[in-house]
């Protein structure tokens, strides 16, 4: 240690702690675990909800939420913004004040670096943190190494938009300052990936907007699938009802390189393709730190769980949920890391209590809009096959709206403030 | 051996890790959490067009899962969702609900619509919504509080005919005026 603690904390809090200080090395404990804890990682939609869930039950356990920012931004309704429906991301923000002062979650902003799981204890950009049990819920990150020249640089130049925020807006800046008659391409990875129906929902905001404001321009759609992956009546349906000759999807089409001073995607070596403004949605794995911390699967992807308590298969006392999580049938999505953090919580104040566990339950419900005023939706209940321990559809539940609908469009809304505000007070 | 893992599984606590896992069936709240990213903690929602559930009634809560259940009760996502569980299943949902405290809507409604469906609603609807609509007869769900634009979703719903209204409540409002209906939802939607 060549700082000690309070000069550490002191830059830390100027803001020259960013991630991996070298200088930590068996950083201070910055918070002495007292009683039981539980730490939780990731103020997103599965995070933020463990955490609360976990005090609403058991108030005699402290929680500690570990969050490298000091507000989320929702990637659901983030291609409304795309598509000019929302002026601005503010809706679609949370802070974490009330969730604070609410149900007494200690909400820490810092990088986690590492994960200890025999000491349990994680190390932060501010320091370490104990543990008695952890939840991991980071999201996603990318496999970049799947998709040449697709760096940082090229990043700001081709946006993912697949976190939402500044990438977000990136891309709605693009869109706006193209000119009329230009393409857009999106490239669609392999699934699985965070929120299957995203990037045809992503084209269909994206249409209705060149549409509006740039004629003659089209949607370019390099999908690496073999065909549209979820809602694909309902997609081509109001595609053919609204963008006829503004969207072109072709299927099986994988990027595989991009370079950015070209404005130009190659599919596997083979074909160049040209945009004028270009989304990639990298393929997609667990959150970093997941890798980091050894809690990913053979498939050097995804992590894998016991489907009851969301436990790591691979580190006793780490719970995964989310997208990092592999979930059985349950889809990458916002809703179902709600409902997975809300089984995981359970189970976990039940194990800290030595109480039996309970079985899941959980649902998964996720609107996509086709217009500004149309939306379908995908619905399912989900239990766990005692059998193959693995979660499962209830047969009938899982299933998608019938046709567009602007009912839905407008249950969507509701959709929408209830899950943050469930996650944010 | 199973048993001698079982033993020890228990008493260390190290359940999880094991798929021989002993696990309670789905408690009421397990059921009903699942709910609440769409409905609310505790079914108090935060969505205008999404009804709490909070302080529902038992009865009304089951009754209409049923009805989402058969396609009886016209429905986008709840008549999907509602294949996933079984009577035991409504029946546990719609306890844990009807145990949460009434959810205090936070919205603007119309003073003189409130005073008017106050006028209004004992001789009209007070035999079934009870109490100010705090509480309903037999399946007659609770009004106190809910999302206006909800309930007149409902109201336009049984109106066109697509979801059906009960014989009692049609007789009562086939003479009332879409100004006098309005009124009382505004009246119900105030109550807190
Ligand atoms: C365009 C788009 C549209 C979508 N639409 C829908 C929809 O309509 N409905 C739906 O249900 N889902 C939707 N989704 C999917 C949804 O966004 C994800 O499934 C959901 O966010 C997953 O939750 P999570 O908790 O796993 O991750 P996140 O919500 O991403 O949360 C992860 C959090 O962890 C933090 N974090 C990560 N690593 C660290 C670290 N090392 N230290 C500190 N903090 C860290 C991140 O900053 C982030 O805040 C959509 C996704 C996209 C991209």
């Amino acid at each position: 240690m060549t700082l000690d603690r309070r000069s550490f904390l002191k830059l830390v809090g100027a803001g020259a702690g960013a991630a991996g200080l070298p200088l930590i090395g068996r950083a201070a404990e910055i918070m002495p675990k007292t009683g039981k804890r539980v730490v939780v990682i990731g103020g997103g939609y599965g995070g933020t909800i463990a955490a609360k869930y976990v005090r609403m039950m058991d108030k005699s356990i402290e929680v500690v939420l570990i969050e490298r920012n000091d507000h989320f931004v929702s990637c659901p309704f983030s291609n409304l913004y795309l598509g000019g429906m929302l002026p601005d991301l503010n809706s679609l923000t949370i802070k974490y004040d009330k969730l604070a002062a609410n149900h007494g979650v200690k909400v820490v902003q810092a990088e986690v670096t590492g994960i200890d799981p025999a000491a349990k204890s994680v190390t932060t950009s501010k320091g370490t943190i104990a543990y008695d049990r952890l939840v991991v819920s980071p999201g996603i990150d990318f496999r970049l190494d799947e998709m040449k020249g697709y760096d940082a640089a090229a990043m700001e130049v081709m946006p993912h938009a697949w976190k939402a925020g500044p990438q977000t807006v990136l891309l709605r800046k693009q869109l706006e300052a193209m000119k009329p008659g230009g393409n857009v391409i999106i490239s669609i990875p392999l699934a699985p990936f965070r929120c299957p129906p995203g990037p045809y929902e992503r084209a269909s905001m994206i249409a209705m907007y060149l549409k509006q404001h740039k004629p003659g321009s089209k949607v370019i759609i390099l999908d690496a699938n073999p065909d549209i992956v979820s809602k694909k009546g309902l997609f081509l349906k109001g595609w053919k009802k609204h963008y006829e000759g503004i969207i072109d999807y072709r299927a099986a089409k994988k990027v595989t390189e991009v370079d950015a001073g070209k404005m130009s995607v190659m599919i596997e070596g083979l074909e160049e393709v040209k945009g004028d403004v270009i989304n990639i949605i990298p393929p997609q794995k667990a959150g970093l730190i997941a890798h980091a911390a050894g809690l990913v699967g053979t498939d050097k992807k995804w992590c894998p769980v016991n489907p009851t308590t969301f436990e790591s298969t691979l580190h006793k006392d780490i719970h995964v949920i989310g997208d990092s999580s592999i979930a059985g049938a349950m889809p990458k999505s916002g809703y179902s890391a709600n409902s997975e953090a809300k089984v995981c919580a359970t189970n976990i104040v039940a194990l800290m209590n030595g109480k039996e566990i309970t079985e899941m339950s959980a649902i998964n419900t996720c609107y996509s809009y086709l217009s500004a005023k149309e939306a379908v939706s995908v619905t399912g209940v989900y239990k766990v096959n005692a059998e193959k321990q693995v979660i499962e559809g209830v047969p009938g539940s899982v299933a998608v709206s019938p046709d567009l609908s602007e009912v839905e469009a407008i249950y969507a809304e509701s959709w929408l403030r209830n899950i943050l505000t469930e996650m944010s007070t | 051996m199973t048993m001698i893992w079982k033993g020890w599984a228990l008493a260390t606590g190290v359940l999880a890790m094991s798929a021989l896992a002993q696990a309670a069936p789905p408690s009421p709240a397990m059921l009903a959490n699942a709910c609440a990213g769409c409905h609310g903690t505790n079914g108090g929602s935060a969505g205008p067009s999404m009804p709490s559930l909070a302080s529902q009634s038992k009865e009304a809560i089951v009754e209409a899962m049923k009805k989402f259940k058969s396609g009886e009760r016209p429905a986008t996502v709840m008549g999907r969702l509602a294949k996933g569980y079984t009577d035991a299943d409504f029946a546990a949902m719609a306890e844990f609900f009807s145990k949460q405290k009434l959810h205090a809507t936070n919205q603007t409604l119309d003073k003189a619509k409130i005073a008017k469906g106050a006028s209004l609603q004992e001789s009209n609807c007070g035999r079934c919504h009870i109490e100010d609509g705090k509480e309903g007869k037999d399946d007659t769900p609770v009004m106190a509080s809910q999302w206006l634009p909800y309930l007149q979703m409902q109201m336009a719903e049984y109106q066109s005919g697509k979801r059906k209204m009960p014989e009692k409540m049609a007789e009562k409002v086939k003479p009332l005026s879409a100004a006098d209906l309005e009124a009382l939802l505004h009246f119900y939607a105030s109550v807190k």
